[in-house]
């Protein structure tokens, strides 16, 4: 392979607590970390070992969203990719127009494979790489959790119900990553130095003539409901008679 | 630099970067600090290193922010879109609060220096965030994640950098897969801004003797909570502070309730570190003071959005130490420069960054920058500790009243110029101050309601706290055994109660054998451990990089 493309997107991180607006618009993200998506970071990590397996050339990785991204971007370098592309809009990115921009970044760079995360932690669409591989007209490998290069073909596990499926691949081809295909790599301080000198460039969704406008409305977001506190039984039977009495057994 | 790199504390594995400065936290004083040397030297290669996973992670305070600092630092910040203060303090109200009700004290009472005119309400994290991009703008190279784990010296003994932690060391000890070495960054001048009891800024006192002339630092407690309050309920610029209930009058400490935008509310509570009674609670007694009949009134409606907490130095003026030594210094909170009158310390760290920076662009040759030591206690830092130094050991001595023998000596102080009783010493270690289980009645704190009142472990949650699992425990016991051979049964452990994180617990097993049981991953990187163990047995060490709280704007 000469070239693999890694879509990464810039989430929420799972360690913050963020909070549901009173007016049910959205959630309040002013100061929150923000990361990787973990789901994207195992992407980057896979094409970094391919690469230096020596089934790669060249890792370069794209992110769709504001400017803040280049932080998210500027790990992936960090980590070991080669260079990053910046498409810039403070809009929410619905999936098929990230998957119409990725298209368009396809059509461009000509990777041999696209690797991307099956979802992103913060929506929990699940589309992007589906949708993308549609319009690409792709072979496509969802949930991976194993790959490997051999004889110009990619080999995916996939974990599904009955046990372990794996699919071969003839090049170009999208593969989206599941949580147990690898475990992403620290950025040492050196690298993330080093990385600051990388080539970041930076262009907006217009560039591509794409059309990025919602298609879906969000009527309302509101927060889980609170668990409601439970009671201490001092025996079995008394367990029993309390689930009966709420028509739990 | 002009000179070759001394090879003192150097490992094979780690590599080495060479800059002008390094700076240790990226808070206030430190991006202040950064700020400043790119301001004046546009060529300094400056690098600010910060265990928190990203910039303001680990910033927590009120805060009502005394702009004098960042007027010094950024003349212009007034005028950015950006700019991370906006609300003024509009009412500013003080009462003694007894179980029931509350006194008010009349504004005219106080000193024109504890005035809050002009002062802001705000997020000292938003605050830093906007400093850190400011600092980036300039050039300044901020790297998050990365704590400061050893000093780096050259054979003259000078201080020369630090060497960030190692990461992927496995519970063992022993590098795991993921093993990743620190990077040792040696530099001409190191500054150490980690705020209230700094891990190394200890290490650099003790080594340097720097506290010897200084007496004993004070510390406080502070825990804070954001509510979103009922619509109505929020008053912007509203600020209250009280003293009294739920402390007894030997027990220093007071609340803070300061009124932000969006219906946001900041509650908190801080507790003199020097309290005697070792069944105290500072969470308890914070939880305890929500409800108070005019804290009920205020949060009924509403639901606690965050958590935190953080010691802070209260010594003042004659607790700070000397703040220079051989290649580099100590500035903000590190160096105790809090008003603990005001309480506010904030613009005093910003104001001691920038004092250290000029120190040293003034003397780019010399090996310590001495000017910012002989100079900030004439420069504004030093007119805003002088006038209050007493009032911290008379509070300490004599409780509430000293509390008003405080305020007349600021009063003498603000009429006459002076004071009649010179300057009183701190007369021992926070860690002293604990009396014997057998000689003190126990406090009994209610159980939370869950709606008003809360348990540590759901306070923990909101603070974001996370850290690798997988790692050495970072909170290291002197003596493992002796928390249960000494502090249970002389004190009762009061770890279990001072950590407002419930790190530390002593667990009973069936057959009566109690252990001491240190749940590090709950750490909110708050120090008071370090500071309370009457053995002083504990001490607190970084975690791998990005581990502890992840405060969104604390």
């Amino acid at each position: 392979m000469k070239k693999i493309l890694v879509p990464v997107k810039m989430v929420l991180d799972s360690n913050a607590r963020p909070r549901v607006r009173t007016d049910e618009t959205g959630i309040d993200v002013a100061g929150m970390r923000m990361s990787i998506n973990p789901f994207c970071e195992i992407a980057v990590e896979e094409a970094l070992r391919l690469k230096e397996a020596g089934a790669a050339e060249e890792v370069v990785v794209v992110s769709i969203g504001p400017a803040k991204a280049q932080d998210t971007l500027r790990q992936a370098l960090a980590m070991g990719a080669d260079r990053a592309m910046l498409i810039q809009t403070d809009e929410t990115v619905e999936p098929l127009a990230v998957a119409k921009l990725l298209c368009a970044v396809a059509r461009e760079e000509v990777p041999d494979l696209v690797i991307l995360g099956k979802q992103a932690i913060d929506d929990d669409c699940n589309q992007t790489g589906q949708m993308l591989a549609a319009l690409l007209g792709w072979p496509q490998a969802t949930f991976a959790s194993a790959v490997r290069f051999a004889e110009n073909r990619l080999l995916v596990t996939r974990e599904i119900d009955a046990g372990l499926q794996t699919l071969s691949l003839p090049l170009p081809a999208v593969v989206t990553t599941d949580l147990r295909l690898n475990e992403p790599r620290h950025c040492a301080l050196p690298n993330i130095m080093k990385a600051r000198k990388k080539s970041l460039t930076v262009c907006v969704p217009a560039d591509y003539g794409i059309d990025i406008g919602r298609r879906l409305k969000i009527v309302a977001v509101r927060p889980p409901a609170g668990r409601k506190p439970g009671i201490r039984v001092a025996t079995a039977s008394e367990l029993v008679s309390d689930l009966r009495a709420a028509g739990l057994v | 630099m002009g000179k070759g790199i001394q090879v003192l504390g150097h490992r094979e594995d780690r590599e080495v970067v060479t800059c002008d400065v390094v700076i240790v936290g990226a808070g206030p004083a430190g991006l202040a600090a950064a700020i400043r040397l790119r301001q004046r030297v546009p060529g300094l290669q400056v690098i600010v290193v910060e265990k928190g996973a990203e910039t303001g992670a680990h910033i927590l305070s009120g805060v009502v922010m005394d702009p004098v600092g960042l007027d010094a630092l950024l003349p212009d910040w007034r005028d950015d879109g950006d700019r991370p203060l906006r609300q003024e303090v509009s009412e500013d109200r003080f009462a003694f609060l007894t179980r029931s009700r509350a006194f008010s004290v009349p504004e005219i009472l106080f000193p024109a220096r504890m005035s809050n005119r002009g002062c802001f309400v705000g997020s000292l994290g938003e605050v830093t965030r906007y400093l850190a991009a400011r600092a980036e703008e300039l050039g300044v190279e901020i790297y998050t994640g990365f704590p400061a784990v050893e000093i780096l010296y050259d054979d003259t003994g000078r201080v020369e950098g630090i060497a960030t932690g190692d990461m992927g060391i496995g519970r063992d000890g022993k590098p795991g897969a993921s093993f990743t070495p620190g990077m040792e960054l040696r530099s001409r001048y190191t500054l150490f801004a980690e705020g209230a009891r700094g891990s190394l800024s200890k290490q650099v006192i003790a080594r340097h003797g720097l506290d010897r002339d200084a007496g004993f630092q004070k510390y406080g407690i502070g825990i804070k909570e954001v509510w979103e309050v009922a619509p109505g309920k929020c008053h912007p610029g509203l600020i209250r502070h009280t003293v009294g209930w739920p402390l007894d009058r030997h027990t220093g400490g007071g609340s803070f309730v300061y009124h932000g935008a969006d219906s946001l509310v900041t509650v908190g509570f801080v507790v003199h570190l020097d309290y005697a009674n070792p069944t105290l609670s500072p969470f308890d007694e914070f939880q305890r003071f929500k409800t108070h009949p005019s804290m009920r009134d205020l949060l009924a409606g509403g639901r606690r959005v965050a958590y935190g907490a953080r010691a802070l130095t209260e010594g003042g003026w004659q607790a700070v130490p000397r703040v220079t030594f051989p290649g580099g210094a100590l500035i903000g909170c590190a160096a105790g420069f809090m008003n603990v009158a005001r309480i506010k310390g904030s613009h005093n760290a910003i104001l001691s960054g920038m004092q250290a920076a000029d120190a040293i662009v003034a003397a780019p040759d010399l090996i310590e920058p001495r000017s910012y030591e002989s100079g900030w206690r004439t420069s504004p830092i030093g007119r805003d500790l002088y006038p209050v130094r007493n009032v911290k050991p008379l509070w300490s001595r004599f409780g509430l009243a000293g509390l008003v023998l405080g305020g007349l000596d600021m009063w003498a102080h603000a009429l006459a110029g002076m004071s009649v009783m010179g300057t009183l010493r701190h007369r021992k270690a926070d860690h002293a101050s604990l009396r014997p289980l057998a000689e003190v009645t126990p406090i009994a704190y209610p159980n939370p309601d869950g709606v008003l009142t809360f348990d540590r472990l759901s306070s923990v949650y909101l603070s974001g706290v996370n850290h690798e699992e997988n790692q050495p425990c970072h909170l290291r016991l002197a003596d493992p055994l002796l928390p249960v051979r000494e502090n249970l049964p002389r004190f009762g452990e009061p770890a279990r109660l001072y950590c407002p994180a419930g790190v530390y617990e002593v667990a009973v097993a069936s057959d009566g054998t109690p252990s001491f049981v240190i749940n590090a991953q709950n750490c909110v990187h708050c120090k008071t451990c370090d500071i309370k163990d009457p053995a002083q047995n504990i001490t607190w060490t970084p975690p791998e990089g990005g581990g502890g709280p992840n405060y969104a704007n604390m």
